[in-house]
C-alpha cells in the first residue's frame, strides 16, 4: 500500500519534532524565567516581601548594569515544589527564598548550597548587624548557607480589646489566667480563640510555646536531635495534655478545624468580635491591618506574649515562629553568579531604602540599632513591640514544621491535628511521634 | 498504522511507569541521587496504617459517588430528554457546573461550607451551619455531596444522550399496549440504557481514583486521615514529605487497583460483548 510510506515518514518526522520539543523544553527550562535573561537569577515568594525586592533589584540593577539581578516570584506551597524539582534537575536559580531550618538542610546535605561562612567573616560589619538568634536557622556545623532578607516573625497573643473591656477582662499572663479568660468569655457568648485549624500548622504554634513553657528550649533541641524517646518527654506530654484540656473546655472557636489560616477568616473572626483571642505570627498584624484598617487604626487590637505555666522552666521571654525568611545562593553558579549573588546580599539587602519599605509594611528586620527608625514608623508601637521581642528573646524557636525534616515535620502536623480533634489521646501523641522519628 | 500511538503511549505512559517502579524500589528526597532501597517501601506502603486507611476510603469515595450520582444523574437523563421547551431551558442552567473547573468549584464550596461565615451563617439556619468540613464524621460525606454536584450534569449528559436513542416506536407500541408511564420507565427505558449506565458507571468508577485536585483543595486529605484517599496519600508523601521512593509505590498501587477495577467493569457487566442495543427490532 503506498499510503504506508508516508505515514512512516510522518512518525519519523514527528518522533523527530517531538524530541525536539523536548529539548527545547528542557533548555528553555535552564535559562527561561529570567524576562532579559542576562543576570543572576533569584526566587522569591509573591506575598510578603515583594514589593521590597522589586524596588531593590530595580535600585542595584540601575547602579551595577554589569551585575544584575532578576528576580522571579511565585505562591508558596507551587514554589516548594518547583524549587526542588529545579535543583534537583540541576537546573536551580542563583538566589532563592527560603525558610532555613531542616528545609534548607536537605539542600545543603544535597551539596546544593554554597557555603557564605567566609563571605560573612570576610566582612564583619556585614555579619555583626544581623541578630544572631536568627542567623543560627540557617547554620548548620558551623558553616551558614542564607542570610535574612525580611522581618522577624515571632508568634504572638493578639486580643480584641473591645470585647476585654465588655467582660473586664485583662489579657492573661499565666495559663490560668486563659482558662479562666475562656470561661469568662463563654459565659458572654464570644468565642475564646479562633484558630485556622484546617491549615494544621497553627495548631502548632500552642504546642512549641507548651513545650517551651514547660520543659524550657532544651526539650525540643532533645528531639531536634533526633533523641530517642525525646517525643514522650514529661513535658511534652504535659504540653499535650494542656492542649487536650483547652480543647475539651472549649476554648477554640466553634469549627475550628475548618477554618483555613490562608484566607485570613481566623483572623476576621477578631476584628469582626465573634472571638476574642488569636494566636498568630507577626504577619497576622498585616492581615488584620488590610481586612479592617479601622480595628487596628482606632487602637482596638491588643497583643501580648504567650501565657507562663506555673512551675514551668521556660523564660517568659522565649519566643516561637519564623526567625525570618532567607536567601541561599546555589552551590552551581557560575563564579560571575556567585560574587553578583553575595555583593547584592551585603549591599543590595538592608539598606536604608530597603528596611524604610519593609518597615512601612509592619515587617521588621532581624538588624541591630534600628530603634531611630522604629519610633519614626506610622505603627511604631507594633513594630517596637516585635523588635524589642526578638532582640531580647533568651531563645528563638524556629517553627518545628521547618526545624525538623519535611518527612518528620509533616507526621507532626498530622498526629497534632487529631490531638486537637481529639482522635488521639496525648499519651498516643507523644508515642506515635517517637514511633515516627525512629523511622 | 498503529504506530505513533504506540510511540507515544510508550513515551508518555511506558517510560514513566518504569521509572517509577524503579523509584520504588530506592529511597530519595528528589534532590540528591536515589539509593537502592530493596522491598523497604513496598513492606512500607503495604502495611502502613496510613496507606491502608487511604486505600480503604478510595474505596469508599467510590462506592459511594457511584449509588449517590448514578439513580439521580439517570432520572435527571431521562428528564432532560424529553420535549418540553422549559426543560431545554433548565438542561442550559444545570450544566453550568461543568463549565467551571474543579479548582474553583473546591474554593467556592470551601466558603459556602465555612462554619463561621458560610451558607449557614448567611442565612441564619443552623442546620447548615455544620463544621462540614472539619469534623472528621461529616467531611468525607461534604466530599462526596460536593463530587456529586460536580459531575451529576456530566452524567445526566450521557443519560440524555443515551434516551433520545432510544426510538419512539418502542414507547408508541407500549402506550397502545396500556403501559403507563412508570411500566416505561421500568421496561423500556432502563434496558435500553443498559450499556449507557456500564459506560457511565465505568467512568464514575475509574474516576473516583482520580479525585484529587477537588479533595486537595476541599479538604487536604484532612481533618486528620479524614479524607486522605489514595492520590492524595501519595501527593503528601511525594512533594510535602519529599519520600519519592514511597510515594512511588503508592503509585503503582494505584495503577494497579485502577487496572483491577476496570478489568473488572469490562468483564462483569458484558461490555467487551456489547451487542447492539436494537437487536431484533
Amino acid at each position: 500500500m503506498p499510503a504506508r510510506i508516508p505515514s512512516r515518514v510522518l512518525v519519523t518526522a514527528s518522533a523527530a519534532v517531538l524530541a525536539l520539543t523536548l529539548t527545547a523544553c528542557g533548555s528553555s527550562g535552564r535559562t527561561a524565567g529570567g524576562g532579559s535573561g542576562d543576570g543572576a537569577l533569584a526566587w522569591a515568594l509573591t506575598q510578603g516581601s515583594e514589593a521590597t525586592f522589586r524596588a531593590s533589584a530595580t535600585e542595584w540593577n540601575k547602579e551595577h548594569p554589569d551585575s544584575k539581578i532578576n528576580y522571579q516570584y511565585f505562591q508558596n506551597d507551587p514554589y516548594k515544589q518547583k524549587l526542588r524539582t529545579a535543583v534537583g534537575a540541576g537546573n536551580g536559580p542563583v538566589l532563592f527564598e527560603n525558610w532555613g531550618g531542616g528545609g534548607l538542610k536537605t539542600y545543603v546535605d544535597a551539596g546544593k548550597v554554597a557555603d557564605l561562612t567566609a563571605d560573612l567573616n570576610a566582612d564583619p560589619a556585614w555579619k555583626n548587624r544581623i541578630f544572631p538568634s536568627v542567623l543560627k536557622s540557617t547554620t548548620f556545623d558551623g558553616k551558614t548557607y542564607g542570610v535574612p532578607v525580611n522581618g522577624v516573625q515571632p508568634v504572638v497573643l493578639y486580643f480584641n480589646k473591645q470585647l476585654f473591656e465588655e467582660v473586664g477582662a485583662e489579657p492573661p499572663k499565666t495559663w490560668d489566667d486563659l482558662l479562666a479568660l475562656v470561661k469568662k468569655f463563654k459565659a458572654k457568648g464570644i468565642a475564646p480563640i479562633s484558630m485556622g485549624g484546617a491549615s494544621k500548622w497553627p495548631d502548632l504554634m500552642w504546642l512549641e510555646y507548651l513545650v517551651d513553657r514547660v520543659g524550657g528550649p532544651e526539650t525540643f533541641a532533645n528531639i531536634a536531635a533526633g533523641n530517642k524517646g525525646a517525643w514522650s518527654d514529661p513535658a511534652v506530654l504535659k504540653a499535650a495534655e494542656m492542649i487536650e484540656q483547652l480543647v475539651d473546655a472549649g476554648g477554640f472557636a466553634k469549627g475550628f478545624t475548618s477554618v483555613s489560616a490562608d484566607t485570613g477568616q481566623a483572623e476576621a473572626q477578631l476584628y469582626t468580635g465573634k472571638a476574642a483571642m488569636i494566636l498568630q505570627g507577626s504577619w497576622a498584624y498585616g492581615t488584620m491591618a488590610t481586612g479592617s484598617p479601622k480595628f487596628v487604626s482606632a487602637g482596638n487590637l491588643g497583643w501580648s506574649g504567650f501565657p507562663s505555666v506555673s512551675g514551668g522552666k521556660g523564660d517568659a521571654s522565649n519566643i516561637v515562629g519564623n526567625t525570618a525568611n532567607f536567601f541561599s545562593v546555589s552551590a552551581q553558579a557560575s563564579a560571575k553568579d556567585r560574587k553578583t549573588a553575595v555583593a547584592y546580599l551585603k549591599d543590595g539587602v538592608y539598606n536604608d531604602t530597603y528596611i524604610d519599605s519593609l518597615l512601612k509594611n509592619g515587617d521588621v528586620p532581624p538588624v541591630k540599632d534600628l530603634d531611630a527608625k522604629l519610633k519614626a514608623t506610622d505603627n511604631a508601637d507594633w513594630t517596637t513591640y516585635v523588635y524589642g521581642l526578638a532582640r531580647d528573646a533568651k531563645s528563638f524557636q524556629l517553627s518545628w514544621d521547618q526545624a525538623l525534616t519535611p518527612e518528620l515535620g509533616n507526621e507532626l502536623l498530622t498526629h497534632l491535628d487529631q490531638l486537637f480533634l481529639g482522635e488521639i489521646s496525648p499519651q498516643q501523641f507523644c508515642a506515635q511521634m517517637d514511633e515516627a522519628a525512629q523511622e | 498504522m498503529a504506530l505513533p500511538a504506540l510511540l507515544l503511549f510508550a513515551l508518555f505512559a511506558l517510560v514513566p511507569m518504569a521509572i517509577v517502579i524503579y523509584l520504588s524500589f530506592t529511597r530519595w528526597d528528589g534532590l540528591g541521587s536515589p539509593a537502592w532501597a530493596g522491598a523497604d517501601n513496598w513492606r512500607e506502603a503495604l502495611t502502613s496504617d496510613v496507606t491502608r486507611h487511604a486505600l480503604w476510603l478510595t474505596v469508599k469515595l467510590m462506592v459511594f459517588s457511584w449509588i449517590v450520582q448514578t439513580p439521580i444523574s439517570l432520572l435527571l437523563g431521562v428528564f432532560v430528554a424529553g420535549k418540553q421547551r422549559y426543560r431545554a431551558l433548565f438542561a442550559v442552567f444545570y450544566f453550568v457546573p461543568l463549565l467551571i473547573s474543579t479548582a474553583a468549584i473546591a474554593v467556592i464550596f470551601k466558603n459556602l461550607l465555612d462554619p463561621n461565615f458560610g451558607l449557614g451563617a448567611a442565612l441564619n439556619l443552623p442546620v447548615l451551619g455544620q463544621d462540614w468540613l472539619g469534623d472528621p464524621q461529616l467531611a468525607f460525606y461534604a466530599v462526596v455531596f460536593v463530587i456529586t454536584w460536580q459531575f451529576v450534569p456530566f452524567h445526566t449528559l450521557l443519560y440524555q444522550a443515551g434516551a433520545r436513542q432510544i426510538p419512539a416506536s418502542l414507547y408508541e407500541a407500549a402506550s397502545i399496549d396500556g403501559a403507563g408511564r412508570v411500566a416505561q420507565f421500568w421496561h423500556i427505558t432502563l434496558p435500553q440504557l443498559r450499556y449507557t449506565v456500564v459506560t457511565s458507571s465505568t467512568l464514575m468508577v475509574v474516576g473516583s481514583l482520580t479525585y484529587f485536585d477537588l479533595v486537595f483543595v476541599l479538604t487536604g486529605g484532612g481533618p486528620g486521615y479524614a479524607t486522605r484517599i489514595l492520590p492524595l496519600d501519595m501527593y503528601i508523601t511525594g512533594f510535602q514529605s519529599n519520600e519519592m521512593g514511597l510515594a512511588s509505590a503508592i503509585s503503582v498501587v494505584l495503577v494497579v487497583a485502577g487496572l483491577v477495577v476496570s478489568l473488572a467493569l469490562v468483564r462483569f457487566s458484558g461490555f467487551s460483548r456489547m451487542r447492539s442495543q436494537q437487536a431484533g427490532m
